[in-house]
């Protein structure tokens, strides 16, 4: 097996017993790039000097006999969402290229602290909103289990490239399920934090009250190793909560005999694949054997979330979007006669239609007269739905569900079913309104290959809990573990 | 129709924290290069997030408790969006529903009639200030602006009053009483030409005979309190006229000129600003305990009327004496420091009140700035009470410590302008006018005082004016009977 | 048939507040699309939220504060970096009208 197929607990640990160096795994990672990253186009920007630079400084610490640090040597890509200092951060948008922000988001100087490498930047739909890619100002990402399709979205490059061995770990960014969708869709493991257990500092804000950072990995110990490192207060985010953190690779490792799994039944209604119906029973049978006890729950306000999401979501970005008007760094127009068109046609032709469509929608919630009627009125609901959640809790300890509701969809190909879109949102988002923690990781194929997620949700600041629930299900789920082809589906070629 | 003026007040003062309101930055912005003194929070830049500075709501509250204000326990931030250059991030951090501080009041005393008026508080609330625009060219002619950052995330206090202010002598004394009490509670330095005091107002007329309220006219763009004083009274007349002449008053915001002595209709410019405040997501609600805004209440340091009241009670000066010595901390700060090595604190008052203040204003010094300090303005002080130099001596020694910086027996002693006290040589002095002037004796001796004067007069032109008057009175007087 | 929520002067109305400009075509599906997903928040009010509490904050913890310390601010070229917009040391923006 090539080193770049490894995960980062296995190359750490060759590097500390110097059976490998992080020079030569570096150079590794970057063939790799070479050889797929044309194809799967998942990173906007790569910084190889600086990393095998990096990586050579790695290497004279083991040499030195120094002690190495948790995630010493391993490359991490990072959507490009995050402020990297002095390396270019574009959000997917047109209006920000060229943008270099002058300062690290926290995150970056946690994984920087942990030895991890920064080997660069990945694509994502503009501004975190969408969900397949597509939306990027510069390209699609494509899916590495079949280049036709979509990786999913926001985070499709930083989730294409660990599916392509292009990079250990991702960072990626989770607003309404752009951290665990893509995941689902690329066979990889994601997790979106409880709101308030990552630091935000440095993270573009789409919408502020939903956001968070978090993990995108082969397998759920390199998804434990990251947690710990990234997580924890942060004196620069007022939102970013004071709570120790656990040894979550410790707390992994326990059994789940005692786990109390709810299946909520707003989530398996007419609409999902039957290839994810059928894959998610199976993998509710491996709990069982594993000793958890499953029963059904109900999520009444479940079908809320999905305009309560967009009112809220909307809304934030209309206003953390507003600063993008050309006057301090980013895109500019070139003609304007005063300031009022240089506003307007920077933003126009800068931001994307989704982009556009968006702030429409959350200026209209947000405007005098409407307020009461939109944004108050999600804000309510999102209290009916945080309940629902808070009620389940209180008699079961996880709730598992399907991450999406179909496999990966083929590029420029939306979802014709409406009900299927629907659940695409409806799986994730009430998590992110909520603000708990929640997991996906593959359990299973299509029969043309494609990856299947599994989601599981707990309480807020319960990740030692899904992580459990989610290693032991790694551990037992006897299927065999494929790996993706990085071409274009088969029957492409014999169509011609 | 009879008229009543009815006057509001929106005032923001700049919070002395050291740094700013949301982000480590200095707040000592003034002289600085432009974009200098700003970080990734105060610019706004993509990803950065605000955390509060504890001394910026520890002021406010101090603020707000010495207006006599009913703190909220829990008090939110809301984002006012609007587009401007000067605000980065497109929307300013501020407060809407829920202000920190609520229902409080100051008492004003008119000047006249010695009326005490209590002035309704509605709100004091915190914000940040936003950054400066530099036309280039004036106004109308240029083609771009420049845009610096170094005033973004200042911290400031707006205070809003009820509109119980009656007249622009009224609008003028709150105001002046109001930068007397933040600089006596060390919140703001008061300076509205560096712009730590700024100042809009509302101004309408109220129907005498039935009480109905006529249209509100915001007024900006006003330098001083002077400016606001005569700002006030051209829109008042303004609106008067408009009435007398049967025309409506729009209700629009208005700029004051300062050059032309008018205010500027800016309807043009003016967009009804939708500002869709909604809670700002990156900042969680203060909750404010009793507990903490006893303690602020307990440890506020003197205010202006108390400390009056203690000039009054522990220096016997009158109320007029207080009253202006109290009117900013710094003049207050240094009559107590002159008062505490000098006994005669009713003559210390005059000096201060008339020669220094008079040679500050003529000079445009800062009090702190004085070349008189404290201490010397005391130094002269004794040497008058020594006899050395006279009172019209002494103005002239002020004078010169004024222009020169140096101290007054320095003076005295470098100009040789030593009072002469010696009786033997003034004597000798006396002789010789009353031997050359035997008309005025004469005059004197037939019972014109006026003579007299003409003698004294004589004696002080040939001892350059350094005799001490009050003994050569004695003197001529005891010649002349010998 | 849904009735119209929003209209096209609306639409305008709300493309200048968000400072965005689209040309007819635009303005056109802009208004039919926004039609469309408010009918579809019209759902919301199926709910009797008149005692619920809005949550404005998912997380509930005592105000982070900040000391009163200055620490150092960017480097004005670093400020600058960013735009070629620039005049000395200001940043140069089109005249206000």
């Amino acid at each position: 097996m090539a080193l770049n197929q490894l995960t980062a607990h296995e190359i750490v640990s060759l590097i500390k017993k110097k059976k490998v160096t992080a020079y030569e795994v570096m150079q590794d990672i970057f063939s790799q790039i070479d050889k797929v990253d044309n194809l799967t186009k998942a990173f906007l920007f790569v910084n190889r000097e600086e990393a095998l630079r990096q990586a050579k400084e790695i290497d004279t610490k083991v040499k030195n006999g120094e002690e190495l640090p948790a995630l010493a040597g391993v490359a991490v890509a990072i959507k490009d969402i995050i402020a990297t200092k002095g390396i270019e951060t574009t959000c997917g948008s047109k209006i920000l290229k060229g943008f270099i922000p002058p300062y690290n988001a926290t995150v970056i100087n946690r994984l920087k602290e942990s030895g991890a490498i920064i080997i660069g930047k990945t694509n994502m739909d503009e501004f975190a909103m969408g969900s397949s890619t597509e939306n990027s100002a510069f390209g699609p990402t494509h899916n590495p289990w079949d280049l036709e399709r979509v990786p999913g979205g926001s985070s499709g490059g930083s989730t294409a490239a660990v599916a392509a061995d292009e990079a250990f770990i991702a960072l990626g960014t989770d607003t309404g399920g752009s951290i665990r969708q893509p995941a689902s869709l690329c066979g990889m493991v994601g997790l979106k934090p409880t709101y308030g257990r990552v630091s935000r500092y440095g993270l573009v804000a789409y919408a502020s009250s939903l956001d968070q950072i978090g993990p995108i990995t082969k397998n759920v110990t390199d998804c434990a190793l990251v947690m710990k490192v990234i997580s924890g207060h942060d004196n620069m985010d007022s939102t970013s909560v004071n709570l120790e953190v656990p040894d979550y690779l410790k707390s992994c490792q326990k059994g789940i005999g005692d786990l109390k799994i709810g299946v909520p039944k707003e989530y398996f209604i007419k609409g999902i694949d039957s290839e994810v119906k059928s894959a998610l029973d199976r993998a509710l049978k491996i709990f069982a054997k594993l000793g958890a006890s499953i029963e059904e729950v109900s999520l009444p306000h479940t079908e809320y979330s999905l305009p309560a999401y967009y009112l809220i979501a909307t809304a934030e970005a209309s206003s953390n979007l507003a600063r993008y008007d050309g006057v301090q760094y980013g895109y500019r127009t070139e003609e304007y006669e005063d300031l009022a068109s240089m506003y307007q046609k920077t933003r126009s032709e800068g931001f994307g239609s989704e982009v556009k469509r968006r702030i429409m929608l959350g200026t209209y919630a947000l405007s005098s007269g409407y307020y009461d009627a939109y944004y108050l009125k999600a804000q309510k609901v999102r209290t009916l739905i945080k309940e629902d959640f808070d009620k389940a809790f209180s008699k079961y300890d996880i709730l598992i569900t399907p991450t999406s509701p179909t496999p990966a969809f083929k590029l420029n190909e939306k979802v014709s079913d409406p009900l299927t879109m629907y659940l695409s949102d409806i799986y994730t988002i009430p998590i992110n309104l909520a603000g708990i923690p929640a997991i996906s990781l593959n359990c299973g194929y299509s029969a043309n290959n494609l990856p299947i997620g599994l989601q599981i949700i707990g309480k807020h600041f319960s990740e030692e809990t899904i992580l459990r629930a989610a290693f032991n299900f790694e551990e037992n789920n006897d299927l065999e573990k494929k790996r993706p082809s990085i071409k274009p589906a088969k029957h492409m070629e014999a169509a011609k | 129709m009879k008229e009543e003026v009815v006057i509001g007040l929106e005032i923001h003062i700049q919070l002395m924290t050291k740094a700013k309101m949301f982000c480590q930055c200095s707040t000592d912005y003034i002289g600085k290069k432009p974009n200098t003194n700003t970080c990734p929070v105060c610019l706004g830049l993509p990803g950065s997030l605000p955390v509060l500075n504890k001394k910026v709501l520890e002021f406010a509250i101090r603020t707000s408790v010495a207006l006599n204000c009913k703190i909220n326990q829990v008090s939110r931030f809301h984002r006012k969006n609007y587009f401007y250059p000067d605000l980065p991030k497109a929307y300013q951090i501020s407060q809407y529903d829920t202000p920190l501080g609520i229902n409080g009041y100051m008492e004003i005393s008119l000047s006249e009639s010695k009326e005490k008026r209590k002035i309704g508080i509605t709100r004091v609330h915190i914000e940040e200030d936003a950054g400066k625009l530099v036309h280039e060219g004036d106004i109308a002619s240029s083609s771009y602006s420049l845009v610096d950052y170094n005033r973004c995330g200042i911290p400031l206090a707006e205070i809003v009053t009820e509109p119980d202010l009656c007249s622009p002598e009224e609008a003028q004394i709150f105001l002046v009483k109001l930068r007397s009490i933040v600089q006596h509670l060390e919140v703001c330095d008061g300076n509205m030409e560096e712009g730590s005091i700024r100042c809009d107002a509302n101004v309408s007329l109220k129907d005498a005979k039935t009480g109905n309220l006529g249209t509100k006219v915001e007024i900006k763009n006003m330098n001083s309190f002077k400016a606001v004083k005569k700002a006030l009274q051209f829109e008042i007349d303004r609106q008067k006229r408009l009435l007398a002449e049967g025309k409506k008053i729009i209700q629009e915001t208005r700029h004051w000129n300062e050059s032309k002595n008018i205010t500027i209709s800016m309807r043009s410019k003016e967009e009804a600003h939708d500002y869709r405040y909604f809670p700002e997501p990156d900042l969680l609600p203060l909750k404010i305990d009793l507990k903490i805004t006893d303690e602020i209440r307990k440890s506020l340091p003197e205010l202006p009327e108390a400390r009056r009241k203690r000039f009054i009670k522990d220096y016997k000066i009158p109320e007029y004496d207080a009253e202006i010595l109290t009117s900013s901390k710094v003049l207050g700060d240094y009559y107590e420091k002159a008062a505490s090595s000098y006994s005669n604190k009713k003559v210390l008052s005059n000096w201060i009140m008339g020669e220094l203040i008079r040679y500050l204003n003529e000079e445009k010094i800062e009090i702190e700035d004085s070349p008189v300090s404290p201490e010397k303005l005391v130094g002269m002080l004794k040497l008058m009470d020594e006899g050395l130099i006279s009172g019209k001596m002494a103005k002239d020694v002020f004078e010169k410590m004024f222009k020169t910086g140096k101290d007054a027996s320095q003076i005295v002693k470098e100009s040789g302008i030593v009072q002469i006290t010696d009786e033997d040589k003034l004597f000798e002095v006396v002789d010789k006018v009353i031997k050359e002037n035997p008309g005025s004796v004469n005059d004197f001796n037939k019972g014109r005082e006026k003579a007299l004067n003409y003698l004294v007069g004589q004696v002080m032109r040939y001892t350059k004016g350094r005799a001490k008057p009050d003994f050569v009175f004695k003197a001529i007087k005891q010649r002349i009977k010998e | 048939m849904t009735e119209k929520i929003i209209t096209k002067k609306e639409v305008e109305y709300v493309a200048k507040l968000a400072k965005l400009e689209f040309n007819e075509e635009e303005k056109e599906e802009f208004t039919s699309q926004l039609n469309s997903i408010l009918d579809y928040f019209k759902k919301l009010n199926e709910l009797d939220t008149e005692k619920v509490e809005p949550t404005a904050y998912v997380i509930s913890m005592p105000t982070l504060l900040n000391n009163d310390e200055v620490k150092p601010s960017l480097l004005q070229k670093e400020v600058l970096h960013n735009s070629k917009y620039i005049k000395k040391d200001y940043f140069k923006v089109p005249k206000i009208m």
